[in-house]
């Protein structure tokens, strides 16, 4: 049987990312990987993060050194199945063509990167991706935005289609929060789901976005298929209010960064890009107050203000929990609130467990829809 | 005396007409060249505004002193700076004025009495002022020329040395090359009295404003503040109203011209053409020695450009060299 | 989606949002706008290289072309910012401050102590500084270690397009007087800017690449050539910090110690000539604070003490390169 040679390439995790450094490769040559193994380590701009192997195969071969900096889609290493000759393999990295991966190419294979969707509240930026029939909305919590789901766009769209939104008075054009409450924006993502036409869609919120994903599966049942409420809120009283007061004050990187190490239950994981893109929004004009109004909303004198866990019993929708075992936002204790919910707690991950732990919890996800889609 | 052209012998006006044509064809081919990509950085070109510094230099021997503007290379030709060396110098090469390290906005050649062409607006006055007290103090009849444009007729370093020159009473001629913009502004807007004899007036020494593209009457007036300066009169402002054909520096789109009016200029203003038709209408000159001396000219300046084109940079043992004397 | 602005679209920006959003905020210079009295069009420069264009016409008479004359504008501009207005004077190229200097360095920058704390003078001068333009002796100079001598002045040296907008709005909202400094061979390079109004606090350096062996630490047009090194010097095994200062007074000096208790070297890299330099400025403090945690002796990579060459040939080597600031760093290294 002659063999087949499959290139590993450089990951595009995020629409935003166009290259990324190879920080560590986690396998050797020779080594034999399975789907799901982790084999190199990457570093975005944003985060960095293992690359899983999407096929199986013997290493054969690492092109990439670590250090090196590549654009997406370029050769990292060669997967071979069955016999393949060095000399084919030599063959294959000389002819190796990096795709093209400018804009205009996004568009045509992706559609355009980032929409926008006039609400009263102003002009929300979102992005949608996948054709699947049904609808995922991904909500992210305080001081996010849709980058925060970074690894889990990609992943959900392969049977779905996605759309993430940033909420009122997040995002690189972030707009005043009309009502800085839960209610409030539960409101706000409803009406953006009117103007970006999603009809009824499986709702997934992290953190204050659980909070909103389940104050809107009640109020608004005929819009929602199912809930996942990732790290949320409003299952209990406590949040760590110091993490959030940091996240508004601090001005500098090195304020920020121990904050921001909160988030992870490795704290490696919070590297330089990840810090500045949070900056980077913390400084544009209105966003201190918007977060600090946003703050005494919903999380008044260091409690949160909106603590609805008996909601979860009463929805028409199927709902999941997913907590980080090592949540140091929301403690993971708040999942004994929930029931009527599916609750997943997830080991060796913090508040940001979409990220520490994508692939677990995309599973999550993509199981809970398929059941709830019948 | 503007009609009495014949004051001047006829080796002269060949000579005036020589330097001229030679300015007019060395800007000319850096106005080709700078848009072939053959000339790095600034280039300032004085095409016509010939005149005035072919009229004035005539007056002047090679210790008096000029200091000139960042529109230099007229003042340069017309004082005696080699043209080739001037070429060079514009291209960088190890073979120009300053070896390639001043560059067009600051050629020089002190052995000619010209101090240096100018990056620094109004900076040539307080200069010219030194030189001229350097003449005054050997008494040796010497003068120096301070050449300003209409813009840096406004710096401050400009009007104290107006004040300095005629509290010293030093031999020194404040030449305002009043060209109608500084850039792009305006001098009728930028400049707030209403003649430059005011300003002069106002700083106690005689002014007087004459027609640029009139070689004549810039000799004639130039002849005369310069005959006082050298007799221990004092100082002079002399203004001579012209027009540049070119933008500000090459690259510039001049849209704050009104329409027309560059092909106006060259028509109606240029001095070249119209001391042509001057002393060939008075029968003073032959235009067939006028047209031997265009060839002449442009024969010149290639010359000046395949010598430059050849010439070698300076190299990196260059780099250090002449920031001092001696540094020890 | 990216943003992606030049320098000098992202310095418009930054001055036009900030005039919409505040009307003490003016603007002027020579040729800032263009075109003033003269019979073609209006607003027809927008400064020499075109970085204010169309202010004027949006802004109207608050975009104020000036007479050549930078001893009168600039000192203008200073009395007019202990008076109420904020204004922001383009200087155009840096190496003008000589003729206009007083106003500066004795008048906006002593006010404040002076006067006992009683003034604020909140100007901006703005300014082309930086070598590579072949605009020799006299409009290539960086002259920074000049103004960050004098107590009383804040120097800011954004080195990309996101940085020039957010520093120079912060620039314009702090009520000391600011020299902002634009590379002029920064305009053209582009990066991703935010639509909306952000500020960059002063004092605040970025690391703009992580290593771990050595740290650079430069401003300016040198810190892509201190990029470039590094990649090179990663090849080779070798990781450095690279620390882009950003803002010169106040200094970042906290970023720059920690980095170097970590990697125990330090390159200093800087455009301006080497005497009393940005580059000396950071040896020194770093030598007096942390001596015991250095591993080698500290090197700076700067121009040499010469006025800048107009000849390409000369120019090009004058700037730091990347091969020279590789081969500092390696020599830090072998010892
Ligand atoms: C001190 C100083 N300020 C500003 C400039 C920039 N600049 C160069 S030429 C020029 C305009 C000069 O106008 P003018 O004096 O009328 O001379 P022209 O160019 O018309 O010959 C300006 C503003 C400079 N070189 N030096
Ligand atoms: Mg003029």
């Amino acid at each position: 049987m002659p063999g087949t040679i499959t290139p590993i390439v450089m990951p595009k995790w995020g629409l935003s990312m166009k290259e990324g450094t190879v920080t560590r490769w986690i396998v050797q040559e020779g080594d034999e990987i399975a789907v799901g193994n982790e084999i190199v380590e990457i570093e975005t701009e944003k985060i960095a993060s293992a690359l899983e192997a999407t096929d199986s195969g013997l290493l054969r071969r690492l092109v990439a050194e670590e250090g090196d900096l590549l654009p997406v889609k370029a050769l990292l290493g060669v997967l071979v199945e069955g016999e393949v000759s060095d000399d084919e393999i030599d063959a294959f990295v000389e002819g190796f063509v990096v795709p093209e991966d400018d804009d205009e190419d996004d568009e045509e294979e992706l559609g355009p990167a980032y929409l926008y969707a006039e609400t009263a509240a102003g002009r929300l930026r979102y992005t949608s991706q996948g054709e699947g029939a049904e609808t995922v909305l991904l909500v992210h919590g305080f001081g996010g935005d849709l980058d925060n789901w970074l690894f889990n766009i990609d992943a959900l769209a392969a049977e779905s289609t996605v759309v993430a939104l940033d909420l009122p008075g997040h995002g690189p054009s972030p707009t005043p929060i009309p009502d800085p409450s839960v209610p409030g924006l539960a409101n706000a993502v409803l009406e953006f789901m009117d103007a970006a036409d999603v009809g009824a869609a499986h709702l997934v919120g992290h953190s204050l976005g659980g909070a909103i994903a389940l104050a809107l599966a009640a109020s608004a049942p005929g819009r929602v298929r199912s809930v996942t409420l990732v790290c949320p809120a409003g299952l209990g009283p406590d949040i760590n209010r110091d993490y959030i007061d940091g996240f508004v004050s601090s001005a500098s990187r090195r304020q920020l960064k121990p904050v921001l190490e909160n988030l992870f239950a490795d704290a490696g994981l919070v590297n330089r890009s990840l810090v500045d893109g949070v900056l980077r929004y913390k400084r544009l004009d209105g966003v201190t107050e918007s977060l600090t109004a946003l703050a005494d909303g919903v999380f008044p004198g260091g409690a949160q203000s909106w603590v609805e866990p008996g909601l979860i019993a009463g929805l028409e929708a199927p709902a999941l929990v997913i907590f980080g075992a090592e949540d140091r936002i929301v403690p993971a204790s708040h999942a004994d609130a929930a029931s009527g919910a599916t609750v997943e707690i997830v080991d060796g991950a913090g508040h940001m467990v979409q990220m520490e732990a994508a692939p677990r919890v995309n599973s999550l996800i993509s199981a809970h829809i398929a059941r709830a889609a019948g | 005396m503007t009609d009495q052209p014949f004051s001047i012998d006829r080796d002269t006006l060949l000579d005036a007409y020589r330097t001229m044509k030679t300015i007019r064809e060395f800007e000319e081919r850096l106005h080709v060249d700078v848009a072939r990509g053959d000339i790095p950085g600034f280039v300032h070109l004085y095409a016509g505004e010939e005149a005035a510094a072919t009229a004035i230099m005539l007056h002047l021997g090679e210790s008096d002193r000029i200091a000139s503007t960042h529109r230099g290379h007229g003042h340069c030709i017309a004082k005696g700076v080699d043209v080739k060396e001037m070429m060079g110098e514009i291209r960088g090469k190890a073979s120009g004025a300053c070896k390639g390290k001043g560059g067009s906005m600051h050629i020089a050649d002190l052995s000619k009495g010209m101090m240096g062409a100018n990056g620094i607006l109004g900076a040539g006055a307080p200069l010219a002022c030194g030189a001229a007290l350097a003449a005054k103090r050997r008494g040796d009849g010497g003068v120096a020329i301070s050449f300003v444009g209409d813009g840096a007729s406004n710096q401050g370093m400009f009007l104290e040395s107006l004040n300095l020159a005629a509290v010293w009473n030093l031999p020194v001629i404040f030449v305002v090359e009043n060209n109608g913009y500084a850039e792009s502004t305006a001098m009728e807007w930028a400049v707030a009295c209403d003649s430059y004899v005011d300003r002069a007036s106002g700083f106690g020494m005689p002014g007087v404003t004459v027609d640029g593209t009139d070689f004549f009457a810039v000799y004639e007036a130039a002849g005369e503040v310069i005959r006082r300066a050298r007799e221990g009169g004092g100082p002079s402002l002399l203004e001579c109203k012209m027009y540049r054909f070119y933008g500000h520096f090459e690259g510039d789109a001049q849209t704050y011209r009104a329409e027309g009016e560059v092909e106006n200029l060259r028509e109606n203003h240029d001095c070249i053409k119209i001391f042509r038709a001057a002393v060939t209408g008075a029968g003073a000159v032959d235009p067939a020695d006028l047209n031997a001396i265009d060839a002449e000219a442009l024969a010149l300046i290639n010359e000046a450009v395949a010598h430059a084109a050849a010439a070698p940079m300076p190299g990196p043992e260059d780099l250090e060299t002449d920031v001092y004397i001696s540094y020890a | 989606m990216a943003r992606n602005l030049s320098m000098n679209e992202a310095v418009n920006e930054a001055l036009d949002q900030e005039m919409a959003r505040d009307p003490a905020v003016i603007v002027m210079g020579e040729d800032i706008s263009g075109g003033t009295g003269a019979p073609g069009e209006d607003d027809a420069w927008g400064g020499p290289l075109g970085v204010t264009k169309g202010l004027s016409v949006k802004h109207g008479d608050r975009v104020m072309d000036t007479p050549l004359s930078e001893s009168a504008f600039i000192g203008a501009a200073i009395g007019a910012a202990c008076s109420g207005l904020r204004p922001v004077a383009e200087l155009m190229f840096v190496d003008f401050m000589g003729v206009c200097f007083d106003e500066i360095f004795n008048q906006a920058a002593k006010f404040r102590y002076m006067f006992g704390g009683k003034a604020e003078t909140p100007v901006v001068i703005r300014c082309m500084a930086g070598a590579g333009f072949r605009a020799a002796a006299q409009h290539s100079q960086m002259l920074t270690p000049i103004f960050t001598h004098i107590p009383g002045l804040k120097v800011v040296f954004p080195s990309n397009a996101y940085d020039a907008k957010g520093l120079l709005i912060q620039s314009i909202r702090d009520n000391d007087p600011v020299i902002f400094f634009e590379h002029k061979n920064l305009y053209d390079t582009k990066t991703d800017v935010p639509e909306g109004l952000y500020t960059i606090p002063f004092a605040e350096a970025n690391v703009v690449r992580e290593g771990g062996d050595a740290t650079i630490v430069t401003y300016g047009q040198t810190v892509q050539r201190s990029l470039d090194a590094a990649s090179t010097l990663a090849k080779e095994g070798i990781e450095c910090d690279v620390i882009d200062l950003r803002t010169l007074s106040p200094i970042d000096m906290d970023t720059v110690l920690e980095s170097v208790e970590e990697t125990g070297r330090l390159v200093c890299v800087d455009e301006a000539n080497p005497r009393c330099s940005i580059a000396a400025d950071v040896s020194a403090t770093v030598t007096q604070e942390i001596f015991g945690s250095l591993k080698a002796g500290v090197r700076m990579v700067t121009a040499p003490h010469t006025p800048v060459p107009f000849s390409p040939a000369l120019e090009d080597i004058y700037i730091p390169g990347a091969d020279r600031i590789a081969s500092a760093v390696r020599q830090t290294v072998a010892n």
